[in-house]
């Protein structure tokens, strides 16, 4: 036999101890932001928004003109040095119109995302926290809310309150949180059953203990990503809206109203004038679309395929 | 099932009077006469006239009790701008062409969307695979009317393959439905996709395998028919999804549906018909969602719907 | 008598996200008709795998037999065509899992899964097809059969979907029947039970049985014979009584040590085996096992142990079998193992 008569020692197992490799531990948020930084798509995502976002700030400052200057005897100019996104009927730089309507747009985006928020969390979290014929009174109308065609509701309420930026986050928010609400509310009933988080009360584990160590890291990844999934929902919403001329008004301008007031030049031939807002909505939803899609699998390992 | 079955009705019963009620009361607290136009009032004496022909000029609460009785009718009410005609003449002339036009978009978004999905899963990370991505996120990200526009321009004014707009042949119905169906088609694909996928791990696809079952069987019997049941829930969603789109799409198109008719009366600012049109709307919706949760139940032995009560 | 299956220095690899994992390293084990062969060991240590590389079931994209030979009466499985390999599995060769919740269909009738094999192996008609669906639910003691069959899974218990997954194994009357994990899933009155079906099942068919279990209990009342999987090895085989009276790997000490006993002395607590099977993205040059053996030598971190036939059937892979290894651990037989 070739091997050595000296092994024949009792091993020393400091050596395989050091051998080991050691993986390191990884906290819920590192993993999330481990696995989504492997997601070159929702990567790409991230950072269409993140530009898009920039330029809303400061695009309307890299052209000279302002997004309300009219020059009607350079109207319908296709996108050239001058102009580059062209101009639209009465002679309006598009590409000033493209970046002030973007803050406008993502502003009705995010608001009326950031209230869904802050009422479906509250509304979900009571429900769920206090449980019983509570949970049961408070599901009922939520679901009966449900039944409620979203766009029907928001289409009336503009009717009723008038167009307008505020009116448009309002509407879209008064139905908008019951998705948020009942998804808070199925997390915290889940948790409140749950047999780990038992095990910890059971171990002496305080409360804020639990809701840092369980109920953050259960809850808040499901709702990062239901708000990445409400934002482009409201953008589309108030695109729609526009069309039925109950989305804002001039001087303000959506992408959603310069996608309406471009679906003539289709047929003009000043493509320009659709194109541009249109490319910006689908590229917005697009992002925000496979930034959530990424999110939800960096935050749930397990559904990963 | 029947307990079920009863529940869901009554709650049913509960959100469409709500959405009656809301709608009524919302609609009454628009400021200013429904009959002002361009912000001018009209003579008084003519106003009051026409106050008394549409019974407004009665207490709120009279006026939403004779409404109700005239919903459980099936009197949706006036035309204001259009009289003498009533919100049911003009559904009744128009509601046959979007349940046409609708019907057809729904039927196609079903058909190619569950057939996407499906082919895409079984190829999963092939060539198929990536198409069907990129078609379900375009027709989630581009608006309906990006794609009619997009239609008319190339389908019609270009290749003259179709008409422009407007409503009469089957040809006429092409377009608009493609518009339509897009979004909805994408919804369904990937559903299904991702259904098919998660199907195609589970425990007793491989017990299928440990028969000697051939593939396709598998697949068929036991996958098929699996990841498709829960695309029957998503149809309440998308039969909400294409009425929505018609709005838009009927108008673009110039066809003489409901949704043209509703989005006239946003623009002109016509009350009772804005009102009686999303109460038939919320009806309708309502009522297929219903009629979907029931086949749900049915079809799908693993809901026992008895059960579930409480 | 001739070995009805022979499976000869098994590997087979996955390809994973991480890289490649050799989860089964030259397994080898045979069996005889009629006879009950248990492949015990720890979770993730490749008997699951070794059992579906038997029926050819191992995912097709990522997993891989990269080696070795499975004869099933001289017939080499590994080089049979899918199609062909689809004509034995359910007829020749059956398998059933360890979850039925999760394995039987929750969409089609228990009736239409019995009988959905029977039509695929055999050339009878729905109505004889049905009537050996009644039969087989007979046999693994499901009361009025008849009534069952048209009904669905939600409306059986724990232990009758199991015995509906043994039906389902059953019905073409194959030679071996594989179980991976058949009772882990279910209450100890109920394994009970069904551990009683496989052995009343054996006796009327005369079925060779593979059980994959990590479960010395279980192995006690059904084998004959015993293969200790660990990390994609066989560490030890041999027919139970030696498994059980003699045992000479460590660690298959270490899993008999661990399991309770009616004849034990109540006092002494059980005694896990400490630490966590290797990663087989890189398996250690020497003996897997040796980070977690209390007798483990120099040798065993650096080399991989040779096979030690200590009987014709009895065969371990340990250093300790090294006749130089005998003095390292003088009182090795007195520590009570």
């Amino acid at each position: 036999m070739a091997v050595s008569n000296d092994l024949f020692v009792q091993m020393n197992k400091e050596i395989l101890h050091a051998e080991a490799i050691v993986r390191p531990k990884l906290s819920f948020w590192q993993g999330a932001w481990l696995r989504l930084r492997q997601n070159k798509l929702a990567l790409g995502g991230m950072l269409i928004i993140l530009v898009i976002a920039i330029l809303a700030l400061i695009g309307s400052s890299l052209t000279p003109y302002s997004y309300t200057e009219q020059k009607l005897l350079d109207s319908n100019q296709a996108p050239s040095a001058e102009h580059w996104f062209g101009t639209d009927e009465l002679g309006r730089d598009v590409f000033a119109r493209i970046w002030y309507g973007a803050r406008i747009s993502l502003f009705i985006g995010v608001m009326a995302a950031l209230i869904d928020l802050c009422i479906g969390v509250i509304y979900g979290g009571l429900a769920g926290y206090l449980g019983g014929n509570t949970d049961n009174v408070m599901m009922r109308i939520a679901d009966i809310l449900y039944g409620i065609p979203y766009l029907l509701m928001v289409i009336l309420l503009m009717v009723v309150m008038g167009p307008g930026l505020d009116t448009i986050i309002i509407a879209l928010s008064a139905t908008g949180w019951i998705g948020m609400a009942r998804i808070v509310r199925g997390q915290v009933l889940q948790l409140k059953s749950s047999e780990y988080v038992l095990a910890a009360r059971t171990l002496g584990a305080k409360v804020p203990y639990i809701i840092r160590k369980h109920l953050l890291p259960n809850t808040l990844g499901i709702i990062i990503v239901q708000v990445t999934f409400s934002v482009p929902t409201a953008i589309f919403a108030e695109a729609f809206l526009s069309f039925l001329g109950l989305g804002v008004q001039p001087p303000l301008a959506s992408w959603g109203v310069m996608a309406n007031d471009g679906i003539p030049s289709i047929l003009s031939g000043h493509w320009w004038r659709l194109f541009f807002p249109a490319f910006f909505i689908s590229l917005t939803m697009l992002a925000f679309n496979v930034l959530g899609d990424g999110l939800r699998d960096a935050f749930d390992p397990r559904q990963r395929r | 099932m029947l307990p079920y079955i009863m529940k869901r009705f009554v709650s049913m019963i509960i959100t469409l009077w709500l959405i009656v009620t809301v709608t009524f009361f919302l609609m009454h607290s628009v400021p200013g006469s429904p009959f002002d136009r361009d912000g001018k009032a009209l003579p008084a004496a003519v106003e009051k006239n026409l106050m008394a022909l549409y019974q407004l000029d009665k207490p709120l609460s009279v006026q939403y009790v004779s409404y109700l009785k005239s919903l459980v009718q099936f009197e949706l009410g006036p035309s204001i701008i259009r009289a003498p005609e009533t919100v049911n003449d003009m559904l009744g002339r128009s509601f046959p062409v979007s349940a046409k036009l609708g019907a057809v978009a729904l039927t196609f978004a079903i058909i190619a969307g569950v057939a996407l999905g499906v082919v895409a899963a079984l190829r999963h990370n092939k060539l198929i695979d990536y198409v069907a991505t990129v078609v379900s996120v375009i027709g989630i990200a581009v608006p309906s009317f990006v794609v009619a526009a997009l239609l008319i321009k190339y389908m019609a004014v270009e290749w003259k393959l179709f008409p422009v707009a407007t409503w009469g042949t089957w040809k006429h119905i092409v377009l608009p439905a493609l518009a339509l169906s897009f979004g909805p088609l994408a919804i369904i694909a990937r559903f299904t996709r991702a259904n098919m996928l998660d199907v195609l791990t589970q425990d007793y696809m491989e017990t299928a395998r440990a028969k000697g079952l051939a593939p396709w069987v598998i697949i068929v019997k036991h996958g098929l028919r699996n990841s498709l049941l829960p695309v029957i829930t998503l149809v309440g969603a998308l039969i909400a999804n294409v009425l929505t789109g018609s709005f838009v799409i009927e108008k673009i198109f110039a066809i003489p549906g409901m949704g043209k008719y509703f989005v006239d009366s946003i623009y002109n600012r016509d009350y009772t018909v804005i009102m009686g049109t999303t109460v038939f709307y919320s009806i309708l919706l309502i009522f297929m969602m219903f009629v979907v949760d029931v086949l749900y139940g049915i079809v799908d032995p693993r809901i026992k719907l008895h059960k579930k009560e409480g | 008598m001739s070995n009805l299956l022979q499976v000869e220095n098994l590997h087979v690899t996955f390809q994973t996200h991480g890289g490649e994992v050799k989860a089964v390293r030259g397994v080898s084990f045979s069996l005889k008709k009629g006879e009950t062969l248990a492949i015990v060991g720890e979770s993730g240590c490749g008997k699951s795998v070794t059992a579906r590389s038997v029926m050819r079931l191992i995912p097709e994209h990522t997993g891989k037999i990269t080696d070795g030979r499975i004869l099933l009466d001289g017939l080499d499985l590994c080089k049979l065509t899918e199609r062909e390999m689809r004509e034995l599995r359910g007829s020749k060769i059956s398998m059933i899992f360890q979850d039925a919740m999760t394995s039987l269909n929750p969409t089609i009738s228990i009736g239409e899964q019995i009988m959905e094999g029977i039509i695929r192996h055999q050339k009878i008609s729905r109505r004889q097809a049905r009537a050996q669906a009644i039969e087989m639910l007979n046999l693994v003691g499901i009361a009025n059969p008849e009534r069952r069959l048209k009904q669905y899974l939600h409306e059986f218990s724990g232990g009758m979907r199991q015995r509906i997954m043994i039906a389902i194994a059953l019905v073409c009357r194959p030679a071996i029947l594989i179980a991976d994990e058949p009772t882990t899933a279910l209450d100890v009155t109920i394994q009970a039970q069904i551990l009683e079906l496989f052995k009343s099942i054996q006796k009327k068919t005369g079925i060779s049985i593979i059980i994959i279990t990590h479960d010395m209990g279980v192995v006690a009342k059904l084998a004959d014979k015993v293969s200790v999987m660990y990390a994609g090895k066989v560490v030890e085989s041999g027919p139970i009584r030696q498994i059980f009276y003699d045992p000479q790997h460590p660690y298959t000490k270490g899993l008999l040590a661990s399991m309770p006993r009616l004849d034990d002395d109540r006092s002494q607590p059980l005694r896990p085996i400490p630490g966590t099977p290797p990663d087989l993205f890189a398996p250690p040059a020497g003996c897997a096992f040796a980070a977690r053996c209390d007798y483990a030598l120099e040798v065993c971190r650096l080399h991989q142990p040779d096979v030690t036939d200590l009987t014709h059937e009895h065969h371990v892979s340990c250093w300790l079998q090294d006749p130089r290894a005998k003095n390292v651990f003088p009182l090795q037989t007195a520590t009570g193992l």
